[in-house]
């Protein structure tokens, strides 16, 4: 060890700088407390043995001056002292010292005391260092947290869950309470939104949402339904989980063009389907959560609900009902229900209760571990109005090509191929922004194939809320006999002049029906108010398609659809669109 | 060893056994030192300076009871006390008492450090 000596008195310091090195220790040696300091200072002792009374700076100033240069690191301090009133060896200590050796010196007790406080030295140290790697440790776990979240967010982003009828309320690193609350656009229209809790928290729960996050978008992305992206994530989990762990979920899937939502609920308290008159529809779980059953013993079935404009929907998990009070009480699903029977006018389900878990728990914030999700229903129009999507950089890839593809048999009932069909065509550069129109020509063009087609369903049913739930029975029950039935797609692309052009013609086994008359009916069925259920479908096909020309006996159905790649807005010119941005610079 | 002790031999023996060759120059330094401490307290006495007759008297005690001077060190002590209380009227007395017992204790010395 490095021994700092600091006496006034040459005879003393020279017996004691001997008796020090005699045990095996380097000796540095100062005659005053100025001296002693700067030594300290310079050299870093291990220990530090200092005169009481110095000249010029005395041995109570050099022990603060020495404690306060040494900070963190314990360097032991011995007051050396002839002194023998009890009260002034007293403030040696107040000044720092740690201890005190008392004239004439005696090897034995000074040996045993430098002994002593070396151990408490090098156990401080141990401690220091330990206590340092913890603190490092925990500044790079929280590190790792913030690095975690931002590549979660580039995987889960936060797709549109800032659209204007969307409300929600989740914790910044609500990602490591074992939340996630997802919503994409659906590419034909429409909003999904899935909100999941996991069991457990931090790491594991984390790593787990991130395949969600992967499987919800790039699914959503595709146009897979609710029920297929469901049936992913369980499946999914149910490998990558370890036993006992799982998530909760519940799957909103909002149709504003047929008015339509369809809901999924596996172990997530109840949610609420809450009408503009305060009128309200429960969400309950029916389900086990995602990934606890193996895929063959799932069920993604959902419940679907008519939906009118201004109703909301709200979804929560379980940290709502089980915030507590400053009692330890629980606000309960009862509480929810309470508030939203309390609804005032013109007051939002989810406002009101994000203020009454304010009130009840007492904390502004709210809590750390809840998340609270609304979806508002609005008009298709405001929902297209919102959703304009940026244009992208024109690429290189597929703009010339004939596919024809088939869906046979048993397949039609299990096999949803809209997903594949949209995915060919968003191969085509420039084509992805026009995703949902071209979605939504597939569809309805599959729908009617399939619906009025195949199974021969009356699309008059729809019209009336009992016949609604008919057709929906019907169609399960007429999808177990497909046999013999095909569904033909044949699309061609080929580039044009300001875009490019895709046919597609879709053909059936069914018996047809009068396409002609059928499009009359549609027309006539001008209902005034609530929501049409069929037949806008085909009104839109007219509308979006340069052609639409229906074959035979109304099963084969062929339209041209064209499409540029610069958006021609409200009339104006895309040159006055440049031009406009020029001048701004 | 009685409060009259001159010279405290089996300190002298120790330190004499730990500083090997530097003994003489230890017992050099204690003497110069020594002087140097009787002239201070014969000056802060003339200067009737109290405070700083005690700190004199307080060092020069510290390292005759290092030394192996007990007899001399509890004279320094005697002295400190007065100079402490602010009462140096008899203090000269003790400084005269200090002033012998110190030239006993070198001429001991001269014997020891010759003896050895």
């Amino acid at each position: 060890m490095k021994v700092l000596i600091a006496e006034d008195s040459d005879s003393d310091r020279l017996i004691l700088s001997a008796f020090v090195r005699k045990l095996g220790h380097e000796v540095f040696e100062a005659s005053d407390g100025i001296e002693a300091v700067a030594l300290f200072a310079d050299v870093q002792p291990d220990i530090v043995l200092l005169d009481a009374l110095m000249p010029r700076m005395d041995g109570m100033e050099a022990a603060r001056q020495i404690k306060a240069l040494a900070g963190e690191q314990l360097v032991p301090l011995i007051f050396l002292s002839s002194l023998s009133d009890a009260s002034e060896l007293a403030r040696c200590l107040e000044a720092g010292g740690d201890d005190f050796l008392v004239k004439p010196y005696n090897r034995v007790i000074l040996e045993a005391k430098i002994n002593a406080f070396n151990r408490m030295r090098t156990m401080h140290r141990v401690l220091s260092a330990q206590r340092d790697q913890i603190r490092r440790q925990n500044e790079t776990m929280v590190e790792e947290q913030k690095v975690a979240r931002r590549v979660f967010d580039n995987v889960a982003h936060t797709g549109c869950l800032n659209a204007d009828n969307i409300r929600h309320h989740a914790s910044p690193l609500s990602v490591f309470n074992g939340d996630v609350l997802f919503a994409a656009d659906r590419p034909g229209g429409g909003t999904l939104i899935f909100l999941g809790d996991f069991t457990g928290h931090g790491l594991p729960a984390a790593i787990g949402a991130m395949p969600v996050a992967e499987i919800f978008y790039g699914m959503a992305f595709k146009g897979f339904s609710a029920a297929d992206i469901l049936r992913e994530i369980n499946r999914k989990l149910r490998i990558i989980l370890p036993p006992g762990m799982f998530c909760c979920g519940a799957m909103l899937d909002a149709d504003f063009k047929l008015g339509q939502l369809r809901t999924w609920n596996g172990g997530l308290p109840d949610g609420w389907l809450v009408r503009a008159d305060g009128e309200r529809t429960v969400i309950a779980s029916k389900h086990l959560p995602l990934g606890v059953h193996p895929p063959e013993q799932f069920s993604a079935s959902m419940t679907v609900l008519p939906v009118v404009p201004g109703d909301q929907v709200i979804v929560m998990t379980d940290g709502f009902p089980e915030s507590s009070n400053e009692q330890g009480q629980q606000f309960g699903e009862a509480g929810v229900r309470q508030v939203l029977d309390q609804l005032q006018p013109g007051e939002t389900p989810f406002h009101a209760l994000m203020a009454h878990i304010r009130q009840f728990t007492g904390k502004p914030e709210a809590a750390d571990d809840l998340t609270l999700c609304a979806l508002e229903i609005i008009h298709q129009e405001q929902y297209q109005a919102q959703n304009d999507r940026p244009p992208e950089s024109a690429l290189f890839g597929p703009v010339d090509w004939h596919c024809v593809y088939e869906v046979r048999e048993r397949t039609l009932a299990d096999f949803n191929p809209l997903p594949l069909l949209l995915h060919i065509c968003m191969e085509v550069p420039g084509l992805r922004r026009k995703s949902g129109e071209v979605y939504t020509l597939l569809s309805e063009l599959y729908n009617n194939a399939l619906e009025h087609g195949v199974l021969e369903l009356p699309s008059e049913w729809k019209a009336s809320p009992d016949g609604f739930g008919h057709y929906y029975q019907e169609r399960k029950r007429r999808l177990t006999e497909t046999g013999g039935h095909y569904i033909r797609f044949s699309l061609s692309h080929q580039p044009t002049a300001t875009g490019g052009q895709l046919q597609v013609v879709c053909e059936d086994s069914g018996k047809g029906f009068d396409f002609a008359r059928y499009f009359e009916k549609v027309s006539e069925m001008q209902l005034p108010s609530g929501p049409r259920y069929a037949g806008r479908g085909l009104e839109m096909l007219k509308r979006m398609a340069r052609q639409l020309r229906v074959h035979g006996r109304g099963n084969h159905v062929e339209l041209v659809y064209d499409w540029e790649t610069t958006e021609t807005n409200d009339g104006v010119e895309p040159g006055h669109n440049e031009t406009l941005r020029i001048a701004d610079d | 060893m009685t409060d009259k002790t001159h010279l405290d031999e089996e300190a002298l023996a120790e330190l004499q056994d730990v500083m090997e060759d530097e003994f003489d120059v230890l017992i050099q330094t204690y003497l110069a030192d020594s002087r140097t401490r009787l002239d201070s307290l014969r000056q802060t006495l003339e200067a009737a300076d109290a405070d700083a007759f005690a700190k004199s008297a307080h060092s020069f005690k510290g390292s005759c009871v290092n030394i192996g001077a007990p007899y001399l060190g509890v004279l320094c002590m005697e002295a400190e006390q007065l100079g402490k209380a602010g009462n140096l009227a008899a203090a000269p007395a003790i400084v005269d008492a200090i002033e012998s017992e110190f030239a006993e204790v070198s001429a001991r010395l001269a014997v020891f450090g010759g003896a050895s």
